[in-house]
């Protein structure tokens, strides 16, 4: 080929490229471009000043502590939403990955949360939270208690949203381990049954490695929702009380759609995509390397 | 050639054994699913430190016999012991074997050494005790280079070799192989073969070799079980079961190409080939009979069995001709040495000695003479 050729090449691939880089560009860089740019400027007031601010917008919002609220109940509920999300997925796909009656129906009784959407789960929530007549009171009314207000007392808020939240997305995670499951030869077991290695031996040893991708796939979504999914928070208890149950988006949309304070809001976009995006990598740094891909 | 060599090559002759076989024996086994009878009452009795293969065709129960020995399936007739101890109901790993799969099993995500000790890690093998196994077997089966390597970066024939060496290091009395050859190319098989039968002979280990390719059970075998639909057809030295087929079965699967079976009738007091009218094969007698002739007994001659040629195999050492007998165009091979040039349609003349006719029963394919 001619070098003229080969230009030709490397243009005609700028302009296959070319559509989707613009929708790209139009539809996620761009935008969060003009967000960061928001974050840094301020809005006139009474027709002057605004303009560029700087880092005023930052330090405004670390001062305030309903945003610092809200960002530690984030990251405690992303602490314990992921973990206990992917072990409890884990645990399910495991125990539907063998044959017995009635596999497939427990399989989609597993599934069925995920396919139903979080304004409906937070509905059927909010009867199972109600005092003294919901699901929870029933069942703990069995062992004493049974008269909680979930929702309504700030000690235990934040922790119903999180089960909210674990019973949405474990049956979905369930499913990416299932087929994982399926993709381990069954020719493995066997080997290692001959050769000695118990139950437990083998899970740990053999099942949970081959199973790292589909954990360090699961455990960057379950981060991923941690901060990106608040239906049920709007819902149930627009983030209270007292902001017991405020998470980081629901303070960006309070500030952007309820107080209209659009700089605010672009500033905790900012922190919240940052923070997203500093945990991905701590995740990809730490389980990345030890996962094996096949 | 007629001597008991099977038996005496059966004992490991090295001194070096490092440990020797178990007696392994099978007391009318059954295995069903649902209706289908995989193995029916099969029985045998495999001498400690010596290599049986069980041959047959493609779902004759081979690997249902072999993951039965293996404790991967449970039976649901008969008792299986293996050095004298019943294990019918014994768990795998208590069984002391150990099993080369097909597939080699190899775990995706451990090197070579760590695949290799795998099970002394479970079964807590003191650490230099495993270095120890792990050495002998690296410098057995040369993948030393490759102890540090994850399966994916092995050619097949290597991860053959891994999977050999996991089933070495077990020290088993007893070793399943699965048709563990079949991944690979032919000039490798070959090597193979020879190289896992001087394993056995060295380790002195009881082999169970399971293939479906009869040139691999004739070479590698002290004894060959041929199984046809879950029973045994015969259980006999390779050179028994070439010369003395005892079923019309086994003389159709064994041999390359295999034996030339050719229904007779009565003509007078002979029998003679259906559709001819000579020569004479047998004495005539009460039962419908059929002749099994070896290619490789068969001369071309100026009289005998009159052949139409079809065509002609040239392979170098000899030439296979595919021929057709009399009215009913029966199918005839045979196997004269070197190049034998003749055209299609030729007609020819078969010759061989009466001591290489072999008679079955026509109607239950047993042997007849
Ligand atoms: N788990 C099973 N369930 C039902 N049928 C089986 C199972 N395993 C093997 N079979 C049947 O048993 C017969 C013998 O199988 P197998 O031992 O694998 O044959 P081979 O190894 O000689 O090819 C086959 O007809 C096969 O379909
Ligand atoms: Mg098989």
């Amino acid at each position: 080929m001619s070098e003229t050729g080969e230009e030709r090449n490397v243009l005609g691939g700028w302009l296959l490229v070319l559509p989707a880089a613009l929708f790209i560009f139009a539809f996620t860089n761009g935008p969060l471009l003009a967000t960061l740019a928001s974050s840094l400027a301020a809005a006139p007031i009474a027709g002057h000043g605004g303009g560029f601010v700087g880092l005023q917008n930052y330090s405004d919002l670390f001062d305030d502590p309903s945003f610092l609220t809200s960002l530690l109940n984030n990251l405690l509920y992303a602490l314990i939403t992921v973990p206990v999300s992917v072990v409890l997925a884990l645990a399910m796909a495991l125990g539907v990955n063998r044959a017995f009656p009635g596999r497939a129906t427990l399989r989609l009784f597993f599934f069925l949360p995920t396919m139903l959407p979080m304004i409906a789960v937070g509905a059927i929530w909010l009867f199972f939270f109600t005092p003294q007549y919901g699901l929870l009171d029933r069942a703990t009314s069995l062992i004493g208690s049974g008269d909680i207000n979930w929702l309504g007392d700030p000690d235990t808020a934040l922790a119903a949203m999180m089960m909210v939240a674990i019973w949405k997305q474990a049956g979905f995670f369930m499913i990416f381990y299932l087929a994982a499951l399926q993709n381990i030869p069954p020719v493995l077991h066997e080997a290692a049954a001959l050769e000695g290695a118990s139950r437990a031996y083998f899970f740990r040893r053999v099942t949970l490695p081959l199973l790292g991708p589909t954990t360090l796939f699961v455990m960057v979504t379950a981060v991923i929702n941690a901060f990106c999914v608040v239906d049920h928070v709007i819902e149930m208890t627009q983030g209270g009380p007292d902001n017991a149950s405020s998470l980081l988006l629901y303070y960006v949309y309070n500030a952007g759609f309820r107080d209209w304070d659009i700089n605010s809001a672009a500033a905790a976009t900012i922190v919240l995509v940052v923070l997203l995006s500093a945990l991905a990598a701590l995740l990809f740094a730490v389980f990345g390397r030890r996962v094996h891909y096949r | 050639m007629d001597g008991d060599f099977g038996e005496t090559r059966a004992m490991p002759r090295d001194s070096e054994a490092a440990h020797r076989g178990a007696e392994v024996a099978l007391i009318g086994v059954s295995k069903r699913w649902g209706d289908m009878r995989a193995l029916d009452n099969v029985s045998f009795n495999i001498a400690a430190g010596s290599f049986t293969v069980l041959l047959g065709p493609s779902g004759c129960g081979k690997t249902t016999c072999l993951r039965l020995i293996a404790g991967l399936e449970t039976a649901s007739e008969g008792r299986l012991r293996i050095g004298g101890r019943d294990v019918t109901a014994l768990p795998p790993a208590e069984r002391g074997v150990a099993m080369v799969f097909q597939s080699y099993a190899l775990f995706p995500h451990l090197t070579v050494a760590e695949n290799i000790l795998f099970g002394l890690k479970a079964r807590r093998v003191a650490a230099a005790e495993r270095a120890r196994r792990l050495k002998a077997a690296a410098e057995l089966l040369g993948i030393d280079e490759l102890l540090s390597r994850r399966p994916a970066a092995l050619s097949g024939g290597q991860q053959q070799r891994v999977a050999l060496g996991r089933a070495i290091v077990a020290e088993a009395p007893v070793c399943l192989m699965d048709e563990p050859l079949s991944n690979l190319d032919a000039k490798l098989r070959a090597e193979m073969r020879a190289e896992i039968v001087s394993l056995q002979r060295r380790l002195g280990i009881t082999m169970i070799y399971v293939t479906h390719d009869q040139t691999e059970a004739m070479s590698m075998a002290d004894r060959v079980i041929l199984l046809n639909r879950g029973r045994i057809e015969q259980d006999a030295r390779p050179d028994e079961l070439y010369v003395r087929p005892r079923t019309m079965f086994v003389a159709g699967f064994v041999g390359t190409p295999p034996m030339n079976l050719l229904p007779l009738v009565r003509q007078g007091g002979t029998m003679v080939v259906r559709g001819t009218s000579g020569p004479a094969i047998a004495t005539a007698g009460a039962r419908g009979l059929v002749a099994g002739i070896r290619p490789e007994a068969m001369e071309l001659a100026e009289t005998g069995l009159p052949l139409t040629l079809e065509r002609g195999e040239y392979l170098g050492a000899d030439t296979v001709l595919h021929c057709r007998c009399g009215e009913e165009a029966l199918p005839v091979m045979l196997r004269p040495a070197g190049r034998v040039d003749l055209v299609p349609g030729a007609a020819l003349h078969a010759a061989f000695p009466p001591s290489a006719v072999a008679l079955f029963d026509a109607e239950s394919g047993e042997r007849a003479d």
